[in-house]
């Protein structure tokens, strides 16, 4: 079985800042807008290196959304940065009407994603926000796992014309994926060949569920791990080639199950290949302070979870 | 078709080839009240008669706010912007302009096709199925024209801060031009948005408000009072004129000149345009009640007579 080594934890949001600062001195069109969280998102470098390529548009994320679809109109890829709740659900109109349905290529990034914020609590940890994403036309919803894959997709969003929503979080986690990875929107990394189970992993969940096929692999199931870092588009085809040789899937994400990468995975099985699903997801529910490691045990979302899962859905095959 | 081709007889801005009449328009900005006025009142009445023909054919629409602004898009299209009917969403070079409040997109439609956006005989196909001239305007269809999707109120003087930044980034001194409704200005995300442009020296920018005191559900003042809107954009430090007769093409020509003389020093301008909402067809003035409301045949008809054919109808 395919080992991964954790070159050492890092946050997804430093990637993000790491491509920032890369994409400021090659990309001169690229503008930075933040809504006064610019050292929470890491675009100090770019800050301090572009001062007229950075807008600090302040506590009014509606006007960021509006002034970065104004940008695109002159040539401009504006990036906006913020916390993922308030790059979404607080601003969902702003970007279906001025952004998405405007076919402005305008990059959301949003940090502090999932229960893994912590301390502050439900009120920033948004869960909903993928479900929000990718039910609008034309949008590119991306979560990726790692610092190094935050960093690639960065990059790979400034060069794809059109909306996309790159998610990524607070917490230092494992660091595991190539250095200089190329990022292909839209194609699933295969991480571990296997064949009893296929286990699709999305943002900080794919660690774990490399972790879970690891203690799996030592109970003699053979498990396929995928990193599926876009949720749109769907990588249909490594799913349906993975499940048609094993029979079974689990889809992992810090999201709740309602709009997430699982349900979109369940209507390319519907509608392909019927398949026997299990869900690691929050459960229709809010998050609550704690640490980053506290919650996701508590709401299901580590490899234990995952490990459980796999052993439900085997089960049902 | 005959009407359209006596309509492009008889303008004179139509009738030059695309790169002569962006050169046109430039020369024609240094010589104030070069075009004929008399043209400008045909084309009003000419607008008016479209929106009213757009309204009524499909039923539905709102042709109040549309009257009340026609002399304003008159004036804006062929005596004030820069601009290349030759379309391109990027606009380097040219004055653009946001149209915020989108329901009132029987008269930017008007316009641009009597601009040279887009045939005038499309007008034909607003409202309908597969159409470019959507219920409210969208780039999403392609119509020339049309740089941003709008009708959810509240979001354009957002996006034109954010197509004046890029100007400035770009090195390109044109302006951007941009419309609210009065009653829009309800919604929170314009005062974050003239509080940046203050706080930013969005000096690139004309925020012109339809100052007509009507909304959907009545009087601005009953629904939710404005309060005084030259103290408060003034208090949030723009440069503020006032168009009393905002229905009057030379009082707007004047007074948009003025502000265009005010950009570029440090502070975004709002020109608060006082119109009459229905203006030119007397039973829809001074009421809320044509806000969105399209008129049957007979009142149709009652208010073509009132705007009698000027320079042909598409």
């Amino acid at each position: 079985m395919k080992k991964y080594t954790n070159t050492g934890n890092k946050d997804t949001r430093s990637g993000f800042g790491a491509g920032m600062t890369q994409l400021g001195k090659t990309n001169p069109n690229v503008v930075a807008l933040c809504a006064d969280l610019t050292g929470s998102l890491k675009m100090d470098e770019f800050q301090a290196n572009h001062p007229e390529r950075f807008f600090q548009i302040g506590i009014a994320e509606a006007n960021m959304m509006g002034i970065a679809a104004g940008m695109t109109i002159g040539g401009k890829i504006p990036f906006t940065g913020t916390f993922a709740n308030f790059s979404t659900g607080r601003v969902y109109d702003q970007i279906r009407q001025s952004i998405a349905y405007s076919g402005k290529n305008v990059k959301i990034c949003a940090s502090h994603a999932g229960v893994t914020l912590g301390e502050d609590g439900a009120t920033h940890q948004i869960l909903e926000d993928i479900g929000l994403m990718k039910m609008l036309p034309g949008m590119t919803v991306i979560n990726t796992c790692d610092y190094n894959q935050t960093k690639a997709a960065t990059l790979a969003i400034a060069e794809h014309k059109g909306p996309v929503y790159l998610r990524f979080g607070r917490p230092s986690v494992a660091n595991f994926t190539p250095e200089n990875q190329t990022f292909e929107i839209g194609k699933a990394v295969h991480l571990i060949e296997g064949t009893d189970v296929t286990i699709v992993a999305t943002g900080h969940l794919v660690w774990e569920a490399i972790q879970a096929a690891e203690t799996l692999f030592e109970q003699g199931i053979s498990a396929e791990v995928i990193n599926i870092h876009t949720i749109k588009p769907l990588d249909a085809e490594a799913i349906l080639k993975s499940v048609t040789k094993t029979g079974c899937i689990v889809t992992a994400e810090e999201h709740n199950y309602l709009g997430g990468l699982g349900e979109s995975v369940s209507r390319v099985l519907a509608e392909n290949h019927p398949t026997p699903q299990a869900f690691v997801a929050t459960q229709d529910t809010f998050g609550e302070s704690g640490t980053p490691a506290q919650l996701m045990e508590k709401y299901g979302l580590n490899a234990a979870a995952i490990v459980q899962k796999t052993l439900d859905v085997l089960k049902r095959k | 078709m005959n009407n359209s081709n006596q309509f492009v007889k008889n303008s004179f801005l139509f009738s030059l080839q695309r790169p002569f009449k962006t050169l046109f328009l430039t020369l024609k900005n240094l010589l104030p009240l070069m075009t004929d006025i008399n043209h400008l009142e045909k084309l009003v009445i000419q607008v008016r008669r479209d929106i009213l023909r757009q309204v009524h054919k499909v039923n539905s629409g709102h042709p109040g706010g549309s009257l009340g602004c026609a002399e304003f898009f008159v004036a804006l299209y062929n005596e004030l912007m820069e601009h290349n009917s030759n379309f391109n969403m990027n606009g380097k070079n040219e004055d653009l302009f946001f149209l915020s409040n989108g329901h009132i997109s029987p008269v930017f439609y008007s316009v641009l096709a009597r601009s040279g956006y887009f045939p005038v005989e499309e007008l034909n196909t607003f409202r309908l199925l597969n159409s470019r001239l959507q219920g409210h305007p969208t780039t999403h269809e392609g119509l020339p024209g049309v740089r941003i999707a709008s009708g959810s109120l509240g979001q354009g003087i957002s996006v034109a801060i954010g197509a004046a930044l890029a100007k400035k980034l770009n090195n390109d001194n044109k302006i951007i031009y941009t419309l609210c409704g009065d009653g829009e200005l309800q919604e929170g995300q314009n005062w974050e948005a003239i509080m940046y442009a203050a706080g930013n020296k969005v000096d690139n920018l004309i925020v012109t408000i339809d100052y007509n005191g009507q909304q959907i559900d009545g009087a601005t003042d009953t629904v939710l009072p404005l309060g005084n809107l030259t103290e408060k954009f003034k208090s949030f430090g723009w440069e503020v004129l006032t168009i009393k007769e905002g229905n009057n093409l030379q009082a707007i020509i004047k007074t948009m000149k003025e502000a265009k003389s005010k950009t570029g020093k440090g502070k975004p301008i709002c020109v608060l345009l006082h119109t009459v909402m229905g203006n030119g067809v007397d039973f829809m003035m001074h009421t809320h009640a044509w806000h969105g409301k399209a008129p049957n045949d007979e009142q149709l008809e009652k208010g073509l007579a009132q705007n009698p054919v000027t320079l042909g109808d598409y």
